[in-house]
């Protein structure tokens, strides 16, 4: 091997340097094991971050207006569709507005602070409850409740959860990026599902089809 | 221990290997793919309640029912109402685009006085003090006279309150801008000795003579009339075009008569003359009905010869006669005039000519033919309490008033020969019989005085500074007026030019009854209701007349016993009212007068030809004619952004209006397919582009006309207190703060329509119709030379 060959491949001209590097070649490459050592610590590092830490980095914790008793609701009323209806044309009505709330609370029914909250703050204002809302979806997806609800006569509970037992809202986990709930996506990260209703992504719109209809169906049909 | 590069490589490697096995690569790609998807400035329609509220359309006379879309009480779209008599469901280009017309850029957002160059915002308590202490100010002087209104209709009750208004102050000073619907109506009370409006059954007539009217180009009631035409392949109706350029209606027609301009009511009297000479006419209603009608038949015979006429039309005199034989044959065979949209008054003894043949053919007051709609008194108004003060100066005539002679009937037969004076001038009126006031007049006569004879001018629902021939001669009256106050929603032509704006609703966000237009045959009433907004701080210009005045003493106020616009039209409109809220129109059958009809003939003893043009034919060789499109608006309100888009690079070019022009003309003055060229009349010039077209005859020009919106108001708003303007679609206002008050940046501009072509109108001169008054011109002489 000609020196300058030599030189260039040990990238140095120094020749104490070029003794070490032959010493690291003859003492069993540390360097390696150095390396190793780092990529294990950098992989454990990221590995756990990304499970563990990345989840309540991506999302943000935001409390509804006040608190909502689903529960008491049900109990008082005749089911999800008292509030949650389907209008003459067919069409969901979602969330309900104040108008529908005050066909019961003209007045203030009960004394919690979340109902005199409602009264005060809102109804009184003429202004509509900025409810956050787990289940929405991008503007860039057709959903008909009537398809499912009314036509495939589906209960609410396999795509809703039992919403309605529940006595208070859970904090709305605002993913930072899409603005959307972390319920679309699901609570895992892994997102992996027990229930039909611990997801809301396409893929378990796919599944069910699938399973019910034989078909995922086309892009048409949701994407418009 | 050496950390050393391999030891880095292990850490990135280890690094993106625990990445990998995590989910964070998966769960981001799957979150921006989202984002990217929804981008979060994207605005997205409210999702809610679909509703539909159903109101009249009000752009143009046209009056259709629509039918809003509202989304979470929102309205988003417009569509035709089915079942409404006028329209069906259809709706034209500019009524699907009325949203538009709520959310345009210019819209003035609260009243404004000028102060300098710059516009300062006021409350309406202000503004309407300011006003009213004018007012005051003009009655203590004794010139109450010296106040005018321009107003687009007098139909209504909006319009209804301006004219009491001015009553009330003491000033005959009212004027509307007239269209084809005045010259009929003036025609009839001529011809049948009734006070009644025309219409035209075009839907069951199986024989349409169009002389000039752009049948589906916009006339009318256009929509009424688009429904009429996609029946007539159907009903074997036949449309038969006189136009000298081949124009949409021309192109749908099953014969294009090109005759020259000017010489429609040659032609018509031709067809007369063929009809009697081949005894093709109604002889048994003429002999009922007609007066002087041996001396008419003779006057024809004699003058109007088809082979007369076939010199000045250019028409064969054999197509004269089998016109004349077709148009004799059919069941119901109906002549229409009113050129293009009729949206100017036009000629009253052009209108004579063409009715002429109606009334040889009998066809009137039935089916598919032509319509009297008698006038009834619709609204009730409370008499006016006029003081001393206003009777007086009530007294004077209005400035802007015609003098006429009265027809001098010839019982003889043979040619007539009465001679028409039109005199001019309010104050030689006396010794003459004053038939008629008109716009035009009014802004000719404050040119050409040295001291404006108006001292303060209200323009509501009107824009004269846009619409009027010769416009810059009524951007100059109107500089010369000392107070004009204009009661338009938006910044245009007119309100540009004004001190004081007193922003009106626009037509979706206010209450107001309208009435059947457009010559339809059809006998309605209707309830406009609003479906928006308000969006600013305007008012419905009813309220703030009454609110005007209210601020004033005496008889004024006392003639306005309403406290709200809504009191006064469901006072005014009595039992109707609740009807109308209900049912949003009343529609009654249309019903022959209760005596026969008289066609007095008499009126051609004044026919002196066609109205002439302005100019000398050997310094101004060609003649410009305007082309009234149903794609552009030309009334009063400015096109859509919507409907500017659908304009055709053949009329509008980016900046430049185009002209149209035979390739023969072309060739004689030297200009060629897109040419920049200078089109010189005796009122003004222009730049233009050229455009060829072998559809138009040689010697004319035609050039579109609802083009040369000025660009938005100059100078800047000074808000209340330093606020920002409420924009519109996230217009942005630069601020400039100066001696610290905090000035805005008005964007008070309608780049979509402003500064973009030529207004025809600044090239036309106004040519006075000697038997209503009213403007007659269809065109001008002028010149063309390459830029």
């Amino acid at each position: 091997m000609s020196e300058l060959k030599k030189k260039t491949e040990n990238g140095s001209v120094d020749g104490a340097e070029d003794a070490t590097s032959n010493e690291q070649k003859a003492g069993g490459d540390s360097g390696v094991g150095m390396g190793v050592l780092f990529f294990i610590a950098a992989f454990a590092v990221c590995f756990l971050s990304g499970w563990l830490l990345f989840p309540s980095l991506l999302y943000s914790k935001k409390e509804q207006p006040f608190n909502f008793n689903h529960a008491l609701h049900v109990e008082q009323t005749s089911g999800c569709e008292s509030c949650h209806y389907f209008r003459e044309d067919g069409s969901f009505a979602g969330v309900p507005k104040n108008s529908s709330c005050m066909e019961c609370h003209e007045s203030q029914l009960g004394d919690t602070k979340d109902e005199e909250i409602f009264m005060t703050e809102y109804v009184e204002k003429g202004i509509e409850v900025p409810w956050y809302i787990y289940s929405k979806q991008p503007d860039c997806v057709f959903f008909s409740h009537s398809a499912h609800v009314v036509g495939a006569k589906m209960d609410c509970v396999t795509c809703h959860g039992h919403i309605g037992e529940s006595e208070s809202l859970k904090p709305y986990q605002e993913n930072r990026i899409t603005g959307y709930s972390r319920d679309i996506w699901g609570e895992s990260i892994w997102g992996i599902k027990k229930n039909p209703w611990d997801r809301m992504k396409m893929d378990d719109c796919a599944q069910c089809h699938q399973e019910e209809t034989g078909s995922k169906g086309a892009c048409f049909q949701c994407h418009k | 221990m050496k950390i050393d590069r391999r030891s880095f490589l292990g850490l990135g490697l280890g690094a993106a290997a625990g990445v990998a096995a995590s989910p964070v690569t998966w769960k981001l790609t799957d979150d921006i793919s989202i984002w990217t998807q929804n981008w979060p400035w994207t605005p997205v329609p409210v999702d809610g309640e679909v509703t539909f509220e159903d109101t009249i359309c009000t752009l143009c006379p046209g009056s259709c029912g629509i039918s809003v879309k509202k989304v979470d009480g929102r309205a988003i779209k417009i569509e035709g109402k089915k079942g409404y008599p006028i329209n069906d469901g259809g709706v034209c280009l500019h009524g699907i685009s009325g949203l538009q017309y709520l959310y345009d850029p210019s819209r003035v957002r609260f009243p404004m006085v000028k102060k300098g160059d710059n516009w300062q915002q006021l409350s309406w308590d202000e503004a309407i003090a300011l006003f009213a202490g004018k007012i005051k100010e003009l009655r203590d002087k004794g010139a109450a006279d010296s106040l005018a209104c321009v107003v687009g209709t007098d139909k209504g009750t909006v319009a209804g309150l301006y004219r009491r208004f001015l009553t009330a102050v003491g000033s005959q000073n009212f004027y509307t801008v007239d269209n084809m619907e005045k010259s009929w109506q003036i025609l009839i009370s001529k011809m049948h000795g009734i006070k009644a409006s025309a219409a035209f059954d075009l839907a069951n007539s199986d024989y349409i003579l169009s002389f000039g009217s752009g049948f589906i180009d916009g006339w009318g009631s256009p929509v009424n009339n688009f429904l009429a035409n996609s029946s007539r392949k159907e009903r074997q109706a036949k449309l038969v075009q006189v136009d000298y350029r081949l124009s949409n209606t021309a192109v749908g027609a099953d014969v294009w008569l090109p005759a020259k301009p000017g010489t429609e009511s040659y032609l018509a009297l031709g067809i007369c003359s063929a009809m009697i000479s081949s005894n093709l006419y109604n002889a048994e209603f003429a002999k009922s009905a007609g007066k002087n009608f041996e001396a008419f038949a003779n006057f024809v015979k004699e003058k109007y010869a088809p082979e007369l006429v076939s010199r000045t039309t250019g028409i064969d005199a054999a197509k004269i006669k089998e016109v004349a034989a077709d148009f004799a044959k059919a069941k119901s065979p109906l002549a229409i005039a009113g050129r293009g949209k009729g949206e100017s008054a036009g000629s009253v003894m052009e209108f004579a000519a063409v009715h002429a043949l109606n009334c040889l053919t009998g066809n009137i007051n039935r089916a598919g033919g032509f319509w009297t709609v008698e006038e009834q008194e619709l609204l009730a108004w409370p008499s006016i309490e006029m003081d001393d003060a206003a009777i007086k100066s009530y007294a004077k005539p209005p400035v802007g008033a015609v003098a006429l002679a009265t027809s001098q009937e010839s019982g003889s037969a043979g040619i007539f020969s009465a001679v028409v004076a039109a005199a001019s001038g309010g104050a030689q009126a006396s010794t003459q019989s004053i038939l008629s006031s008109s716009v035009s007049k009014l802004f000719e006569v404050i040119n050409s005085s040295e001291k404006s004879p108006v001292e303060l001018l209200m323009v509501y629902n009107a824009n004269p500074c846009f619409t009027l021939h010769n416009a810059k001669a009524v951007k100059d009256a109107i500089n010369k007026i000392p107070f004009v106050v204009s009661f338009s929603p938006y910044m245009d032509d007119t309100a540009q030019l004004a001190d004081l704006i007193l922003p009106s609703h626009t037509s979706l966000e206010m209450v107001q009854d309208v009435c059947s237009g457009g010559c339809v045959a059809q006998n309605i009433i209707a309830l406009s209701k609003p479906v928006a907004g308000p969006i600013f701080d305007t008012k419905n210009p009813g309220d703030a007349i009454i609110s005007i005045a209210k601020a004033l003493e005496g008889g004024i106020s006392s003639s306005f016993p309403w406290e709200t616009f809504d009191e006064c039209i469901e006072g005014v409109n009595g039992d109707n009212f609740a009807t109308l809220s209900e049912e949003g129109y009343i529609a009654s059958e249309l019903a022959p007068p209760a005596n026969p009809l008289i066609v007095d003939f008499s009126l051609f003893s004044n026919f002196k030809g066609a109205t002439p043009l302005d100019g000398d034919e050997k310094s101004y060789g060609l003649t410009l004619v305007p082309v009234e499109t149903i794609r552009l608006a030309s009334a009063t309100l400015a096109s859509s952004p919507f409907a500017i888009k659908t304009v055709e690079d053949t009329v509008l070019l980016q900046k430049d209006t185009l002209v149209e022009m035979n390739p023969e003309t072309a060739k004689q003055v030297g200009v060629s397919q897109g040419d920049y060229a200078i089109i010189t009349t005796p009122v003004g010039e222009a730049k233009v582009k050229v455009n060829l077209f072998d559809g138009i005859m040689p010697g004319v020009i035609a050039m579109p006309e609802g083009l040369g919106h000025s660009n938005g108001a100059k100078g800047e708003v000074i808000t209340k207190d330093g606020s920002a303007m409420p924009s519109i679609g996230g217009a942005t206002s630069i601020i400039t703060v100066t001696g610290g008050v905090s000035k805005k940046v008005a964007p008070l501009e309608n780049r979509y329509i402003g500064g973009k072509g030529v207004n025809v109108n600044e090239l036309i001169g106004s040519v006075t119709d000697p038997v209503s008054g009213l403007d007659a011109a269809w065109g001008i002489r002028a010149r063309i030379s390459r830029a």
